[in-house]
């Protein structure tokens, strides 16, 4: 290598590379950003557009050519059945958690504590299980649904939705799970505590972040699934947010728009806020997971 | 006699004082037994809902079962010749591998993007970050019906972008005309899985050893070499996973069809789950839809193996 | 001219941790120069803003006497081993080697040919097809060298390099490094914490604490006429013994802390209460207190072989200290201070 010569040419050159590669890394995150969330954000002023203002080919559509009205927005909440959507989307969310993580949490444990020498190919056929999709399925479940007298009753969610849940959480877990350094669960069984006393006091405070996150997933997925919902239920005081609102939004032809993008923004926020707060863990528990899966 | 006395002689002692309690070592010590116990309730709750009913799902393609007769009876291929007699069968067939295949381009280069976007450090990532998770947390229906209107044939706003700017004189029918309708759907599938994909190559590229990269920044190497000679060949297995699971969620998708398209128009743009679910649940002929839904399963089959081998190469480097 | 050179660095994370404190340096030309110091002094971010992956919160970086603050690693044209050598996992050693070639554009059979020397010279020409995880240690360590050899630097960085090396391993692989230094005759700046391996390699030592260079020097100086108490006691194994004796602390090196029959010339004597003795290498470590006015503090001597004097534990011997090796350091600020007259 000869010396270093460095001249002012130089270092303006990467002076104006080094400006060059943040600006376009600005641009880039605002067009993502945009191409990302600017569908909701078109909703969100959809949702208080009046029918004159929204119906009309040649209006801005992303501006109030006439005033605001709440009026849509109303009628989402108080005249149709999104409430009660909400509610039943809201109750079968905690049960479906509720009933994963008592058959996950063990699960998980057992894969990644108890070295059992057949904990990785169960855990593999565990992935598998993951990967049998619902459309496959949903024939052979709406039947056992009907067998089950469980038909059009919002009940057939609870029971059904954790086969959806449970594979993913348990891989989460897992890599949760192998985050928390074995020592601490051997000294808390050598100060005289049993494998499962050692569980409940040592491993599952220290897991306690992992198992929202793990909440959190179940629960967006159990609101977005679709498929199970529109094929088991139909009465609409039944119904979930998910069929709810594509199928009773709607009168024969008539599509009431501002109130759909209503429902759709007002669901969707409060899901990616929450997501976005646990996003790290997320990736840690699925970085975890996936090395000595 | 490698020890000296005192030692010894205190072990002696306390082991006197303090037997070892035999009557501790319970079910909750017994690993081996503990672990079978843990996991049985999953196990057991996933065979009896998801293996009996894959089983099911393969009885029924060869039997006679609909919704208003439900009684069992073994037809064997007669489903099979009626399905591959139909040609919506084969244009939903070929449909799914369509849109997957294209999809899965796409969901990998803007996702590798993205992730890149986002594990750079800069102002306002956190707003960034919200706004890009929006597409895939949302539940599929609700924002496919967002799209709905914005490819509405007579007020879609991406329309009149493309008016003011003079584009086009008059309305694209995004949902209407077979071609644009195809390309609706797959845009609305990568436009919803480019955060997963982002999130899960993110994960990759943050497991990289940082000084690897720096090595390669002090040896000489700029931007884009050390992007496709170090960066990407490191988290190949990760940027395959993504492009897997992306893959796996546009082929066994009916959401966005159904919610978009029902298939239209004329069932131009059916594919395999949403073709099943209108011929099993909405007509009613149970046997029909299992045996068009099995198609799915083969692929399904060889993509969770090509994860299972990357994820395998991944934990060798 | 190959010099770097530090004005007046700063460096602070979030606005609040200082991790460099006001730092100038000047190394000579093709020195061997040893940042030392605990675990966050500022050490290794002190290389890092000298490579380039971190940008100083104010002064500047020269190479060669140019100032290449704000320019990227890659044009400062240092070679750099990092503490894992950040081999390229995927890579085949010979590839690893040649990589820094083909980001400089040198043509293919010139590459090959410069690989295969430097890998040759480091002994390693037989590795050239295999991959890192394939390679011991000390075959990485050389692979690292190899890389960095085949660029012809002119400046060469070292983050602790020998840290992950096990006991055994790491004494071998220092000659080695030393060698490969005096070959490639390249201004080196070296970080480690360890001060053994600072005393043995260095030509002078930068002795660091919280962001600031306490003391540069040869090793000689630096172990003789340290400039505070924190190097007194950071170098040197067992460290120096400070005694309080009014406003100053007095310094000896445990070594010349012998029985006073040992000791001639102009001496300091003190009674030593011995406490309890070690055996090491042949030296008789002797650990007990004395009492230079302040009360009783305690104190190391280390006793050669050659020293026969029977000493047993609990009892009061005589020992001393040459006068000449005593110093002095300011009790409240811990600086060296003029020497003072002590009660013989």
């Amino acid at each position: 290598m000869d010396g270093l010569v460095v001249t002012d040419a130089d270092r303006q050159r990467f002076a104006r590379r080094h400006r060059m590669g943040r600006i376009a890394l600005y641009v880039l995150a605002v067009l993502s950003a945009l191409a990302a969330a600017g569908p909701f954000v078109w909703a969100a002023i959809t949702t208080f557009k009046q029918d004159s203002d929204l119906y009309r080919r040649e209006n801005n559509p992303f501006v109030f050519n006439e005033l605001p009205t709440r009026d849509h927005l109303d009628l989402l909440l108080t005249g149709t059945g999104f409430a009660t959507f909400a509610w039943n989307t809201l109750w079968v969310g905690v049960l479906v958690v509720l009933i994963t993580l008592a058959l996950s949490l063990p699960a998980a444990y057992s894969l990644a504590r108890l070295d059992r020498p057949w904990a990785g190919r169960m855990g593999i056929a565990i992935f598998f299980v993951y990967l049998v999709p619902p459309t496959l399925l949903f024939l052979s479940l709406s039947r056992l649904v009907v067998g089950l007298g469980l038909q059009d009753s919002t009940w057939s969610l609870v029971v059904i939705y954790p086969t959806i849940t449970v594979p993913v959480s348990v891989w989460l877990l897992i890599g949760f799970l192998k985050t928390i350094p074995k020592d601490i669960e051997e000294q808390a069984m050598v100060d005289g505590y049993s494998r499962v006393g050692a569980m409940v006091r040592v491993v599952a405070p220290l897991l306690f972040p992992g198992l929202v996150a793990v909440v959190v997933f179940a629960f967006t997925l159990t609101a977005s699934e679709f498929i199970y919902a529109l094929a088991f239920i139909s009465p609409s005081s039944e119904k979930v947010i998910s069929t709810g609102v594509p199928t009773e939004l709607v009168r024969g032809d008539v599509f009431f728009w501002q109130s759909l993008q209503a429902a759709a923004v007002l669901v969707a926020v409060p899901i990616a806020l929450v997501f976005n707060l646990f996003l790290d863990r997320f990736i840690a528990g699925f970085t975890q997971g996936a090395v000595k899966g | 006699m490698a020890r000296s006395a005192p030692p010894a002689e205190a072990a002696a002692t306390t082991r006197e004082q303090r037997p070892v309690d035999l009557r501790r070592r319970g079910i909750a010590d017994r690993d081996g037994v503990l672990s079978w116990l843990l996991l049985t309730p999953a196990v057991v709750y996933i065979l009896a809902l998801v293996g009996v009913p894959f089983v099911l799902a393969v009885a029924f393609s060869f039997s006679d079962v609909t919704g208003g007769d439900p009684s069992f009876d073994w037809v064997g291929l007669r489903n099979f010749e009626r399905v591959f007699a139909d040609p919506i069968f084969w244009r939903s067939l070929r449909n799914t591998f369509l849109f997957t295949a294209v999809s899965m381009l796409f969901i990998v280069i803007f996702g590798k993007v993205l992730a890149n976007i986002l594990i750079a450090d800069f102002r306002g990532r956190w707003i960034v970050r919200f706004c890009v998770l929006l597409p895939w947390t949302t539940p599929v229906a609700l924002s496919t019906i967002t799209w709905l209107w914005l490819l509405d044939s007579v007020f879609s706003p991406i329309d009149w972008v493309l008016r003011q700017v003079g584009l086009i004189q008059s309305n694209m029918f995004w949902l209407g005309q077979p071609n644009l309708a195809m390309i609706s759907v797959i845009a609305v599938h990568v436009w919803r899985l480019v955060p997963l994909a982002a999130v899960i190559m993110m994960a990759g590229l943050l497991s990289i050893p940082k000084d690897v990269q720096e090595q390669a920044a002090v040896d000489g190497a700029g931007y884009w070499r050390r992007m496709f000679e170090v960066t990407i060949p490191l988290t190949a297995p990760v940027i395959a996973i993504s492009a897997l699971f992306g893959a796996i969620f546009t082929f066994t998708d009916m959401t966005v069809v159904y919610v978009l398209t029902r298939g239209g128009p004329t069932n131009e743009t059916q594919v395999l789950a949403s073709w099943a679910f209108f011929k099993g649940i909405e007509g009613s002929d149970v046997a029909q839809g299992a045996a068009i839904a099995l198609f799915l399963f083969p692929l399904l089959l060889a993509a969770a193996i090509a994860i299972l081998r990357a994820v395998r190469r991944m934990e060798v480097s | 001219m190959s010099t770097v050179e530090v004005r007046d660095l700063r460096k602070s994370f979030d606005g609040r941790v200082h991790a460099i404190d006001g730092v100038d340096l000047l190394t000579g030309e093709g020195e061997y120069l040893v940042l030392l110091g605990p675990s966050g002094c500022g050490k290794t971010t002190l290389l890092r803003t000298i490579a380039g992956l971190e940008q100083p919160t104010s002064g500047d970086v020269l190479i060669g006497g140019q100032i290449v603050t704000g320019l990227p690693p890659r044009a400062r044209r240092i070679a750099m081993v990092f503490q894992s050598y950040a081999l390229y996992p995927h890579k085949t050693v010979q590839a690893n080697i040649v990589f820094p070639l083909r980001a400089e554009g040198v043509p293919p059979g010139e590459r090959e040919e410069k690989a295969r020397t430097a890998a040759e010279m480091l002994g390693i020409g037989h590795l050239l097809g295999r991959k890192p995880r394939q390679l011991s240690g000390g075959e990485r360590q050389r692979v690292a060298l190899a890389r960095a050899l085949v660029r012809d630097p002119t400046v060469f960085l070292l983050d602790e390099p020998l840290s992950n090396l096990d006991a055994k391993l790491r004494t071998s692989a220092r000659d080695e490094l030393k060698r490969f230094q005096q070959d490639i005759a390249a201004t080196t700046i070296y970080v480690t914490h360890d001060q053994s391996e600072a005393m043995g390699l260095g030509d002078r030592i930068a002795v660091m604490s919280a962001g600031r260079v306490r003391q540069i020097g040869a090793p000689v100086e630096i172990y003789d006429d340290p400039a505070d108490t924190f190097v007194a006691t950071f170098i040197g194994s067992p460290p120096m013994n400070l005694v309080p004796h009014g406003e100053v602390l007095v310094g000896f090196r445990p070594e010349h802390l012998l029985p006073v029959e040992n000791v001639s010339g102009e001496r300091v004597t003190a009674t030593l209460e011995v406490q309890r003795m070690e055996y090491l290498s042949g030296d008789r470590h002797v650990y007990g207190t004395v009492d230079l006015g302040d009360g009783p503090c305690r104190v190391i001597a280390r006793l050669p072989a050659t020293v026969e004097t029977p000493i047993a534990v609990g009892e009061r011997h005589d020992f001393a200290v040459p006068g000449a090796r005593l110093r002095f350091f300011d009790a409240a600020s811990g600086l060296r201070t003029e020497p003072v007259r002590l009660g013989a």
